[in-house]
């Protein structure tokens, strides 16, 4: 095959991550082609709930990184779209905010301690009493000490929001190659890239973006470079579908402390929420297991279980089914992103683990900026794709 | 001469009983599924779909289509095709939420 | 036995696959859990009427009766023994895979990875209220989990007075009612013949059987055909009855649409050609239901998530790969039935006959082997058969029939409309990307209502590139979250 093409830049991925990466880039004047061995949203994009929080980040860059996104997220959801209707509404995006749960007053004590060092980092945030709880939630479990109302969370439903910004980048000049699968990064004499090969034949092109998510690794070795990108398992409930009872994104305070877990066991506490579309999902769970795809009885079990305990009508919903995904994630639980200056040309915008969904506008911003040379919006040092080769590796499977 | 089911499976069922159906009583046989004895009825629709409004009842027949979802002494979410009524249930065509 | 021990065999499904399977493993002396969600044996082939409906002549609503009361008096004589434990109205919605708790494993059990051997355990809702769930474990497991009747979309195919073929015949034989009084059966199949049959036979009026299947075609698949005169004989006594009572066929013809305002009125009926495609001129039969049907898939939930091994049918349903034993593959794990390729009732109980002997010969080594050649020839007979049917009734050409505002997800009521923009405006190139951008096949029934018109649909649309994959539902039915959260018991013993 000879299909040759030309363009400014490839990103290698047509989930979330690669979406935003695209519509930012074409936005910025780049020409762009987006290929993808499968159909949009088809790794973990469409296999998560589609979280964009704040409320469960402690202060660093990856806070910043859910700041800047929270408010560029706000900024796609009131684009036009169409006669009348807003990208927000196509796309379900929901400001609905987040209410984090205490069981107990000590438990409540840490997490009002860790919401007051999110307020200084930006997050806006209140410490709501038991009373309050039912006001906001009226279905909420009656024994709970207290929590803490983050209204900057919100949520959005992940694969469509993945196609129409896709949609979007298309609109902007991107072209979208599915079904086409990334085989080799060309690089010239000086070790630059060229272009990537595919099954289907060749695009050159100035720059490629990793955007590939829990294969991102693999990418990375296409151009001969190590990113150290892992699989963590997670599984979600659906139920029924129901009138809406839940408000909020909905949480026990112990899942800050899972997701910057290192350890290998199985540590989920569930995030349950209401959909437009009626069925509550309830999420969160995160193992490492590789890629092993059998459901874990007992990790669905808990999952229902916490799901009852926060709402105790839960209890006789039926879970009308249970999705797993993948989510990527790179050894520190950060993403990487920028160039990759081990090999000029390659950029990354992967590894974001659980967070991809909320993290990807400003990915695809910083992206971007870097793509054209601009001032990034957001310093990238602790995203730098090299960072893992003098460090000794952790959590490595 | 009208042919029907029960007397080419020659049965003897137990005496029937009435179900309430929305407020209406309805003639039902013991074993009997409340599909068939809503069919029985001349019944063929008892569940409104959530986005269309449209009426629906029993499709698959075999559990597998839950088109014929139904409430059954309060118990939401039951499918008629599989459900066997008693003497005196009470069956509610309408969720009450 | 106490609860917490496990069975040798666990068997899921009790229709005649299921009952052979599990009344001749326990013939060669293994203990056999066998768990079904109906009230009694036999699945919906062999369902039989409610016990309290007293029924004396049950067999005026089946074939092959006696054959059935045989394996009847067999496997009562082990659920007497205890040798069986029928577990009914016990529906299963996961099975797991377990180390075995004691040391060293308990003999027979089947170490999967590293010394330690592996038990089955399936968890099973009680009853349709689903109030509890109980642990059932096993050493080896046989899926004889059966098929749920295929379905193709079409302009009015949600209004009420719409069922499936088998679901009017399920709750004939079941409840022994019949679904309407004037019954329009359609679409493609053995299955139609033997509905419209035991509907007439109830009292119903049968206006037509409208089959999309050109009886031509049967033509070249004689030496099956020939090979199984009880097959044809069979279908002859069906075609017999449809005679009498006056009841025209007509192939090469489908339902194009149902009409009608709060249910049906009247069906519309089109020819179509060789490859399924409408030709004729339209006309209507009025009727007041219509059952229909286009074949049969397997109910595969259970053996995907333990991983075994799926392929294509002729018909284009998916099957388990199994081998000469049933085995699918994955230790452990046997299939027989509609699972392993739909067939019918008869290849079914051949099929579980030797699925069992194959479980034996695992689990007894020391046992002698005394496979009985019948059920072998049988099988390789009925399958020849099986598959020539699967050629004669294809899928025919649905999606040119569809309005954009046609429902193909009844759950979720997604238009026609949806799914194609899905695919040629959002990067859809699979069912399961059709799934998450247009919620077709995310509703209660997990798409099993829409799943080959869906396939069929991105089929088209894209050319033929879709990559087929069999549907994943880690749950095989809905589960109260309260049930679900709770540590499952055991079954009362």
């Amino acid at each position: 095959m000879t299909d040759s093409h030309l363009c400014d830049v490839v990103v290698v991925g047509a989930g979330m991550i690669g979406a935003a990466c695209a519509l930012y880039a074409a936005r910025a004047g780049l020409t762009v082609a987006v290929v993808d061995r499968g159909p949009v949203a088809g790794g973990t994009t469409g296999a998560g709930e589609g979280n964009l929080l704040v409320s469960d980040k402690e202060p660093g860059p990856e806070l910043d990184l859910a700041l800047l996104s929270a408010a560029l997220w706000e900024d796609l959801a009131a684009e036009g779209f169409g006669a009348g209707d807003r990208l927000g509404g196509v796309v379900e995006y929901e400001a609905k905010g987040g209410l984090v749960v205490a069981s107990d007053e000590r438990r409540l004590t840490a997490l009002a301690d860790f919401a007051a060092a999110q307020t200084a980092a930006g997050v806006r945030n209140r410490v709501v009493s038991a009373d309050e709880l039912t006001d906001l939630e009226p279905h909420l479990a009656k024994d709970l000490a207290g929590g803490v109302h983050y209204p900057q969370d919100a949520q959005v439903q992940p694969a469509l929001a993945a196609a129409h910004l896709l949609r979007l980048a298309r609109l902007t000049g991107a072209e979208v190659r599915l079904g086409e699968t990334v085989v080799g990064i060309d690089t010239d004499a000086a070790g630059r890239v060229t272009g990537v090969r595919t099954d289907r034949g060749r695009i050159k092109a100035f720059a490629v973006v990793n955007a590939a998510g829990t294969w991102g690794g693999a990418v990375a070795e296409l151009g001969g470079v190590h990113l150290p990108v892992l699989p963590r398992r997670g599984f979600v409930l659906v139920t029924a579908p129901l009138p809406p009872v839940i408000r909020h994104k909905v949480y026990a305070a112990d899942y800050v402390a899972d997701v910057a877990s290192d350890s290998a066991d199985l540590q989920s506490s569930a995030v349950v929420e209401g959909t437009p579309a009626g069925p509550v999902l309830i999420g969160a769970s995160r193992e490492r297991v590789g890629f092993d795809r059998t459901l874990s009885v007992p990790v669905v079990r808990r999952l229902a279980a916490q799901a009852v305990a926060l709402f105790p009508r839960l209890a006789t919903v039926p879970a009308m089914r249970a999705y797993r995904g993948f989510r990527p994630y790179l050894p520190d639980h950060l993403p990487a992103i920028g160039p990759d200056p081990r090999r000029p040309g390659l950029f990354h915008a992967c590894g974001h683990e659980g967070a991809g969904i909320g993290l990807a506008p400003a990915t695809g911003l910083l992206v971007a900026q870097t793509l054209t040379g601009a001032e990034p919006a957001q310093d990238l040092t602790p995203f730098r794709p090299d960072r893992f080769d003098d460090a000794t590796e952790g959590a490595g499977r | 001469m009208t042919r029907t089911p029960r007397d080419l499976a020659g049965a003897r069922p137990g005496p029937a009983f009435t179900v309430r159906v929305d407020g209406r009583e309805v003639d039902a046989l013991p074993g009997q599924t409340l599909a068939a004895v809503l069919w029985a009825d001349g019944t063929t629709a008892w569940r409104t779909t959530r986005v269309g409004g449209r009426p629906r009842g029993a499709f698959c027949g075999i559990g597998s289509c839950f088109d014929c979802l139904i409430t059954v002494n309060g118990v939401r979410d039951l499918r008629a095709c599989l459900v066997r009524p008693e003497p005196g249930d009470v069956v509610s065509t309408r969720d009450d939420d | 036995m106490t609860t917490t021990d496990a069975y040798d065999l666990l068997v899921i499904g009790a229709g005649p696959a299921g009952f052979a399977a599990a009344t001749t493993a326990a013939d060669a002396g293994l203990t056999v859990a066998l768990i079904d969600a109906g009230h009694s044996a036999g699945g919906q082939f062999y369902r039989q009427p409610a016990p309290a409906l007293n029924a004396s002549r049950p067999k005026a609503l089946h074939h092959g009766w006696r054959t059935y009361e045989g394996w009847m008096r067999r496997l009562a004589a082990h659920v007497a023994s205890g040798s069986v434990r029928h577990l009914t109205n016990h529906q299963v919605w996961a099975v797991e895979r377990v180390p075995d708790a004691e040391p060293g494993g308990s003999d027979g059990g089947f170490a999967a990875s590293g010394d330690r051997a592996t038990l089955f355990v399936a968890h099973a809702l009680v009853g349709v209220e689903a109030a509890r769930s109980v642990a059932v474990r096993g050493r080896a497991l046989l899926l004889a989990t059966g098929a749920y009747e295929r379905q193709l979309p079409f302009p009015g195919w949600t209004l009420p007075g719409v069922v499936t073929a088998g679901g009017a015949q399920a709750q004939l034989k079941d409840s022994l009612v019949v679904p309407g009084q004037r019954v329009v059966v359609a679409g493609t199949g053995p299955l139609l013949l033997s509905v419209a049959a035991s509907l007439v036979q109830a009292g119903a009026a049968v206006p037509a059987v409208v089959e999309a299947a050109d009886p031509l075609r049967y033509a070249r698949h004689l030496p099956a055909l020939l090979r199984n005169p009880g097959k044809l004989v069979e279908g002859a006594g069906y075609a017999g009855t449809l005679l009498r009572y006056g009841v025209p066929v007509r192939t090469r013809h489908v339902v194009v649409a149902a009409l009608g305002t709060r249910r049906v009125e009247a069906v519309t009926v089109a020819k179509v050609d060789r490859s399924g495609r409408v030709v004729g001129p339209e006309r209507t039969v009025a009727c007041d239901t219509l059952a229909v049907g286009y074949g049969l898939d397997a109910q595969l939930d259970l053996a995907l998530e333990l991983g075994c091994p799926a392929g294509r049918e002729p018909d284009g349903g998916w099957a388990l790969e199994v081998d000469d034993g049933q085995w699918t593959g994955v230790e452990g794990v046997w299939a027989a039935g509609e699972t392993t390729g739909v067939g019918g009732a008869q290849l079914a109980l051949a099929e579980g006959e030797l699925a069992a002997w194959s479980v034996v010969a695992r689990l007894r080594p020391g046992l002698p082997r005394n496979v009985p050649a019948r059920p072998v020839r049988q099988r390789a007979r009925l399958r020849a058969f099986a598959s020539a049917l699967q050629g004669v009734h294809q899928v025919p050409r649905f999606a040119e029939q569809l309005r954009d505002d046609t429902d193909v997800c009844r759950c979720e009521e997604v238009p026609y409309a949806g799914i194609r923009d899905a695919v040629t405006d959002l990067g859809a190139t699979d069912p399961r990307s059709v799934k998450l951008l247009t919620r077709a096949g995310m509703g209660w029934c997990q798409g099993r209502m829409c799943g080959t018109a869906v396939q069929c649909i991105v089929s088209e649309l894209t050319a033929g590139r879709a990559k087929a994959v069999p549907p994943s539902r880690p749950l095989a039915c809905p589960v109260p979250l309260g049930v679900l959260a709770e540590q499952a018991g055991d079954p009362p013993g």
